[in-house]
C-alpha cells in the first residue's frame, strides 16, 4: 500500500467535492479497492470513505425495491422484504464471495466497480434497474459501458439503486473454480419491461443482455425455448479455466437453468 | 490408574490445538527482536535474462533504508547446497550448478531474488525496492522439460549442457528387454504429472539475529527441520560453526515438504543481521510464496507394460523427464529417482522393471518434495497404466490387480527396483475397500445417476509407498549427503513428569499428543505429565526433522529406545532400594516391583531417588534419569492400501463431483486413530486437489498464470465428499513400534483413483487416459468431442 490521504465526510456534498481531486478514489465496502491498494496496483491521492453518508437502507413499495448504495450484501441477503419482493435478488446477494465479503461489500461499490465477473450487474441489467447518483438517475441499459467502466463521472456517487419487482426471476452462477467469482452468471427476469436476461462473468465487455434468448422466452417462458439458441464465442473471455467456446456453451446451459429456477 | 485410557490406540484429543485455534500459537512472524529491521527481496519479473546493471542510487537515498545488498556483496558466501547427489548412467556425477543467494549475473525464473533491501519498516523497504533500476537482456526461456531438452535450447546454466542435470537409470535393462521380447501384448501410456504449489496456510518467514558480544547467530525460520538448516547453512553457505549458530523453528503452520529445504532468504537474513548488527526480518506475502516456495511434481513420462497371453505382468519400461526448475533445491534430485523409480513395482510382482529419468533445468521455480514426493508420481503412473491395460484388453480392474498382486506369503519381497518390502497384505486392503465402497452396488448407482442425466464412474488404486526414511547406510550409497536416523532425549524430571526432546518437528501433525501417548504407554505416566519439545537446536539433540512420514516410525522408535534405557536404569535403582537383584525387577503399569512379590516402588519414587541420591548405588550408577537414543532404521517402511473413488460428471458443464471416497490403508501400528484418520483425510483432500483442481500453469513467456488463489484452485470443503477411512494394518517388521507412517498415503493413493473414476465415467466417449487436473472445461471438451485427443 502507498500512502494516501483518508477522508470520511459526513455529507454527500463534501464527499463529491473531495472526489473532485485528481486521483481520488471512493471507498465503499473496500472489498476490491483494499486488496488493490495492498498490492500497490493503485496509488490514489485521497481515499474518500462513503460510510458516514447515510446511504444504507432498504425500501420496498408495491412495485419496486430500492436499496441504498452502502447497503451490504449480507443485509440484502437477510432482508425479509427483499426475499418476499425479489427473492432472486436476496439469493444473489447471499451468494457473493464469502461471509466476510458479504459483511463489508456493498451494492453501490459493486455497481460502481463493474467487475466483469461481479454478480450485481447481472441483476441490475436484467431487472432494468435505475441507478441513482448525486446528479441523476441512470437506466441500467446505459449504465454499463464496458469492463470496469460505467456511465459514472469521476465525481459522481451512487446513492441508491431501484429495481422494479418482476413476476419471475432467478440468478444462477457457474463459479470460476479458484476465485469463485462468476465464470458465467445468468439473471433471468420476466417483469414490467418484459423478458430480460443478463449475463455476467463471461463477456469481454462485461455484463451483457442475451437478446436472442429474451426473444425466444418472450413467446415461450421455458428452458426448452432456449434449445438451439447460443451466444457467439467471439466476445467471450478465455483463460486457464475455460476457453471462449466453453464459456459460450455454458451461457446456454446456465441460461436454461436460470429459467427453470425462476419457475 | 488413569480414569481414561490415553496410551497407544487411544484417540486422545490434540493437546496443541487449544493454542492454535485460540490465537496463541507462536509462529515466526509473531517473533519480533529489539531493533529489528525489515527486508524485501526484489525478485525477477522475467524468466531468463542477463542482468546488465543494478542501479541502487535512488533506492539507497529513500527514507529508512538501512542497507541494500546484491550478489556482489555475497561474493564470499557459498551457494545453497544440494543434499543429494545423483549419478548419470555412465557413473559421472550430476551437473550441479551453483545456486547463489541472490541472482548473480543472470536471472533464471520469475521470482529469482536479485536485490535485498533492508529498511526500518517493511513499507520503506518496499518503497526502496520499487526505486531500484535493474537492467535486463532477455534470453529464450523454457517452462517445460521437453522444450528445455530440445536441441539448440539456450542454457539455463552454462555448466549444465543441454539443460540436463542427470540422465539416470535403475533396474535391469536386459531382463526387461527380454520380457518385452516374449510378450504377447504391450500396453503403452504417455502421461503428465501436473506441477503443484503446496500453499501451506502460514507463508515462509525468517528472522536473522546476531549477538556481537557472544558472536552468536540466531535464525528463526519456518522449517520442518531446524538442525538440517543449521548444518547446511552453517557449514556450506555462511561458514558459521554449529556452536555459534542457533536455528529455531517455532510453531509452523503447515509444511507439506515445502518447508524442508534450505532457502536463500534464511541465509540472507542470517548473514545480513551480522553485517548490519541488527535483526533482519522477512515474511513472504502470498503472491511471493507462489514464485519462491519450491513447487512439486511436474513429470512427463512414457510407460509400457509387457503382458503374457493371460495378462500377467512380465516387464515394465518407464522413461521420465523430471522438471527440476531453475536451480537444484535441497532434495530436488532425489525426488524423481530414489523416491520415485524405486516405487514402480507398486504392489505387483512384475519381475523386470527398467526406468530412465532425465532431470531437466528450466526457467521455473525449483521443484522439490511435496507431500508424497516421487511416490505420487509413481503410483499415478502405475495405477493409470494398470487401468489402461484393462481398457485395451477388456480385463476387469479388480481381477487384473488381484492376479498380479505380490502374494501374502512372499514377504520380505525384493522388487526389481532396489527396495525390499518387509510386510503387507494387498488383498486385505482391497477386499475391505471393495466392501466399504459397496463396489458390487456400483452398476445400480450408475444407472440411478444416468436417470438424472449424470455420468457416474468408479476408479480404484491399489498403491504402495515407501517412507520412514531411512537406513543411513543405504541412502548414503544412493547419494544422500546426510544420515537419516532420528534422536530422542527423554528427561524424567525429579517428581516423575517427563520432558521429551525430539529431533522431529511438528507443523500440524499433532506430535505433542501422539508422542506423549508413547510415554504414557511405556512409562505409565499420565498424558498431562508429558511435554514434547521440538524445533530449537539449542534445546533438542541433532535430529533430521519431519518429512517422508518418518516422525513416528523413526523418531518414535528413537523415543522407545530412550525409554528402554530409562526403564533399565530405573530397574537398577529399584533393585538397590528393594534389596533385590536387577534381574528380578520388573516394570509394569508405572511400577518397579520384585517379581512374584508385592514389594514395589512407583516410577515417581524412582525418579526422585535418581535426583536425590541419598540412598543410592552411587559407586556403580550415575545419578539422574535422563537418556538419549539415536535410532537408524533397518529399512524403509512400506504403507499401502486401496482407494476407491466414485465421481459424477455433469455432461452439460463438465463439472466432476467426487460423490464417494473410500480409503483403506495399511499404516502399521496406529497410536492415535483420530489423528491417523485426519492425516489420511487431509492427504486425500490434497490428492483430489491435484486430480481435479490444482495446477501451476506457466504461459509461453515463462510467467506463472496461476500465481494467486484467484487462479490456483485449492480444494475446498465443498469440492470433497465424505472421506471414509479404514485400516487393515500389518506391522512393520523392523522397528520397535511396528509403525509404517500415515502422513503421505492419502496424497499418494488418491489421484489415480480419482482419474480412474473420471476415465471410467467417460468411457462411453472413448477416453483412455486423462492428465490432471480433470477440470470442467477439459472434461466438457472431451464430452463435446472437440478436443478429445488433446486431453490424452
Amino acid at each position: 500500500m502507498y500512502n494516501f490521504e483518508y477522508q470520511k465526510p459526513g455529507a454527500l456534498a463534501d464527499a463529491v467535492k473531495a472526489l473532485g481531486a485528481a486521483d481520488a478514489k471512493a471507498l465503499a465496502g473496500g472489498m476490491t479497492l483494499i486488496p488493490v491498494l495492498k498490492q500497490r496496483l493503485n496509488q490514489p491521492s485521497v481515499v474518500v470513505d462513503l460510510a458516514k453518508l447515510g446511504l444504507s437502507g432498504i425500501t420496498v413499495t408495491g412495485d419496486s425495491v430500492t436499496i441504498g448504495a452502502m447497503t451490504t450484501h449480507a443485509t440484502v441477503a437477510a432482508s425479509a422484504d427483499i426475499k418476499r419482493a425479489i427473492p432472486a435478488l436476496a439469493a444473489l446477494a447471499g451468494g457473493i464471495g464469502d461471509i466476510q465479503v458479504r459483511a463489508r461489500g456493498t451494492i453501490g461499490g459493486s455497481l460502481a466497480n463493474n467487475d466483469p465477473a461481479a454478480c450485481y450487474p447481472a441483476a441490475a441489467l436484467a431487472l432494468g434497474a435505475t441507478i441513482t447518483t448525486n446528479k441523476r438517475a441512470i437506466k441500467a441499459d446505459v449504465y454499463f459501458t464496458g469492463m470496469f467502466t460505467t456511465a459514472l463521472a469521476a465525481d459522481e456517487v451512487i446513492t441508491s439503486v431501484s429495481f422494479p419487482i418482476p413476476a419471475k426471476a432467478a440468478y444462477v452462477k457457474f463459479k470460476q473454480p479458484a476465485s469463485r467469482y462468476a465464470m458465467v452468471g445468468v439473471f433471468a427476469a420476466k417483469g414490467p419491461a418484459g423478458v430480460r436476461m443478463a449475463v455476467t462473468g463471461s463477456g469481454q465487455g462485461g455484463v451483457f443482455r442475451f437478446t436472442a434468448a429474451e426473444a425466444a422466452l418472450a413467446s415461450n417462458w421455458s428452458a426448452a425455448a432456449l434449445n438451439g439458441i447460443s451466444v457467439s464465442a467471439d466476445n467471450m473471455m478465455s483463460d486457464i479455466h475455460g476457453s471462449a467456446v466453453y464459456r459460450a456453451h455454458l451461457v446456454g446451459v446456465i441460461a436454461k437453468r436460470a429459467v427453470t429456477a425462476a419457475g | 490408574m488413569n480414569a481414561v485410557f490415553q496410551g497407544i490406540g487411544a484417540s486422545v484429543r490434540r493437546t496443541e490445538d487449544l493454542r492454535f485455534i485460540s490465537g496463541n500459537g507462536n509462529y515466526t512472524d509473531d517473533i519480533n527482536r529489539p531493533g529489528q529491521t525489515y527486508t524485501i527481496f526484489k525478485r525477477s519479473d522475467r524468466p531468463h535474462a542477463k542482468i546488465t546493471g543494478i542501479d541502487s542510487t535512488a533506492a539507497s537515498a529513500m527514507p529508512g533504508v538501512v542497507a541494500i545488498f546484491t550478489a556482489a556483496d555475497f561474493a564470499g558466501v557459498g551457494g545453497l547446497p544440494c543434499g543429494w547427489q545423483i549419478h548419470n548412467k555412465d557413473g559421472s556425477p550430476m551437473a550441479e550448478p551453483k545456486h547463489p543467494i541472490l541472482a548473480d549475473g543472470k536471472v533464471r525464473h520469475v521470482g529469482d531474488p536479485v536485490v535485498m533491501v533492508i529498511a526500518e519498516t517493511k513499507q520503506q523497504a518496499r518503497d526502496a525496492a520499487e526505486a531500484l533500476v535493474i537492467g535486463y537482456e532477455d534470453l529464450p526461456s523454457y517452462s517445460a522439460s521437453r522444450d528445455a531438452l530440445a536441441a539448440g535450447a539456450a542454457a539455463v546454466h552454462d555448466d549444465a549442457p543441454g539443460n540436463l542435470c542427470y540422465d539416470w537409470h535403475i533396474g535391469d535393462k536386459d531382463a526387461t528387454d527380454a520380457a518385452f521380447a516374449k510378450a504377447a501384448r504391450v500396453v503403452k501410456l504417455d502421461l503428465l504429472n501436473s506441477r503443484l504449489i503446496a500453499n501451506p496456510m502460514e507463508p515462509r518467514s525468517a528472522i536473522g539475529d546476531y549477538d556481537r558480544s557472544g558472536d552468536m547467530h540466531t535464525l528463526y525460520t519456518t522449517s520442518q527441520n531446524p538442525h538440517v538448516i543449521r548444518l547446511l547453512m552453517g557449514a556450506f553457505v555462511l561458514g558459521i560453526p554449529e556452536h555459534k549458530l542457533r536455528v529455531v523453528a517455532p510453531d509452523v503452520g503447515g509444511g507439506f515438504g515445502t518447508k524442508i529445504f534450505h532457502y536463500a532468504e534464511e541465509a540472507a537474513v542470517t548473514w545480513a543481521a551480522a553485517k548490519i548488527n541488527r535483526p533482519v526480518k522477512w515474511t513472504s506475502d502470498r503472491s511471493e510464496a507462489f514464485i519462491s516456495d519450491a513447487h512439486g511434481r511436474d513429470h512427463d513420462s512414457h510407460a509400457e507394460m509387457a503382458l503374457d497371453a493371460d495378462n500377467n505382468f512380465l516387464g515394465m519400461r518407464v522413461s521420465t523427464m523430471a522438471n527440476l526448475g531453475a536451480y537444484l533445491s535441497t532434495f530436488g534430485p532425489a525426488v524423481p529417482t530414489y523416491l520415485y523409480a524405486t516405487l514402480l513395482a507398486g504392489v505387483y510382482k512384475t519381475p523386470a522393471i527398467y526406468c530412465e529419468v532425465k532431470a531437466v533445468f528450466t526457467n521455473t521455480v525449483p521443484v522439490d518434495a511435496y507431500r508424497g514426493a516421487g511416490r505420487p508420481e509413481a503410483s499415478f503412473l502405475v495405477e493409470r497404466l494398470v487401468d489402461a491395460i484393462c481398457h485395451d484388453t477388456g480385463a476387469d480392474p479388480v481381477a487384473l490387480r488381484r492376479q498380479n498382486f505380490i502374494p501374502r506369503d512372499a514377504f520380505p519381497y525384493q522388487t526389481p527396483v532396489a527396495v525390499q518390502y518387509d510386510s503387507g497384505d494387498y488383498f486385505a486392503t482391497l477386499e475391505t475397500a471393495l466392501k466399504n465402497a459397496d463396489y458390487a452396488g456400483f452398476p445400480a448407482r450408475k444407472a440411478a445417476a444416468a436417470a438424472k442425466g449424470k455420468l457416474r464412474g468408479i476408479g480404484l488404486s491399489t498403491y504402495l509407498e515407501a517412507c520412514g526414511i531411512a537406513p543411513s547406510k543405504l541412502v548414503g550409497q544412493l547419494g544422500a549427503r546426510a544420515g537419516l536416523y532420528e534422536v530422542a532425549n527423554v528427561r524424567v524430571n525429579p517428581t516423575g513428569s517427563v520432558t521429551v526432546f525430539t529431533g522431529t518437528h511438528s507443523h500440524g501433525q499433532g506430535h505433542e499428543t501422539t508422542f506423549a501417548q508413547l510415554v504414557v504407554d511405556q512409562l505409565g505416566v499420565a498424558h498431562n505429565q508429558v511435554q514434547i519439545v521440538h524445533g530449537d537446536t539449542d534445546r533438542i539433540p541433532f535430529g533430521m526433522g519431519t518429512y517422508g512420514s518418518r516422525s513416528l516410525a523413526v523418531g518414535g522408535s528413537a523415543m522407545v529406545k530412550a525409554m528402554d534405557k530409562i526403564i533399565l536404569k530405573g530397574r537398577k535403582i529399584a533393585a538397590h532400594l528393594l534389596e533385590a537383584s536387577v534381574e528380578d525387577i520388573e516394570f509394569k503399569d508405572g511400577k518397579f516391583s520384585v517379581a512374584g512379590t508385592d514389594r514395589a516402588k512407583t516410577f515417581g519414587e524412582i525418579a526422585l531417588t535418581a535426583y536425590v541420591p541419598h540412598n543410592y548405588p552411587i559407586e556403580t550408577l550415575e545419578p539422574g534419569l535422563d537418556e538419549t537414543a539415536f535410532y537408524d532404521p533397518a529399512n524403509f517402511t512400506f504403507p499401502g492400501g486401496c482407494h476407491i473413488c466414485e465421481v459424477e460428471i455433469d455432461p452439460d458443464t463438465g463439472v466432476t463431483s467426487v460423490v464417494q471416497f473410500v480409503a483403506v490403508d495399511d499404516v502399521g501400528r496406529v497410536i492415535n486413530p483420530m489423528i491417523v484418520e485426519g492425516q489420511i483425510q487431509g492427504g486425500v483432500a490434497q490428492g483430489i486437489g491435484q486430480a481435479l483442481l490444482e495446477h501451476a500453469v506457466y504461459d509461453a513467456q515463462g510467467q506463472l498464470l496461476s500465481g494467486s488463489f484467484m487462479d490456483y484452485t485449492m480444494p475446498r470443503a465443498d469440492n470433497l465428499s465424505n472421506i471414509s477411512v479404514g485400516t487393515e494394518n500389518t506391522l512393520c517388521t523392523h522397528n520397535p513400534l511396528g509403525a509404517k507412517g500415515c502422513g503421505e498415503v492419502g496424497a499418494i493413493g488418491s489421484p489415480p483413483a480419482v482419474i480412474n473414476a473420471v476415465v471410467n465415467a467417460l468411457s462411453a466417449y472413448g477416453v483412455r487416459h486423462m492428465n490432471m487436473p480433470a477440470s470442467a472445461d477439459k472434461v466438457w471438451n472431451i464430452i463435446n468431442g472437440g478436443l478429445r485427443a488433446a486431453a490424452e
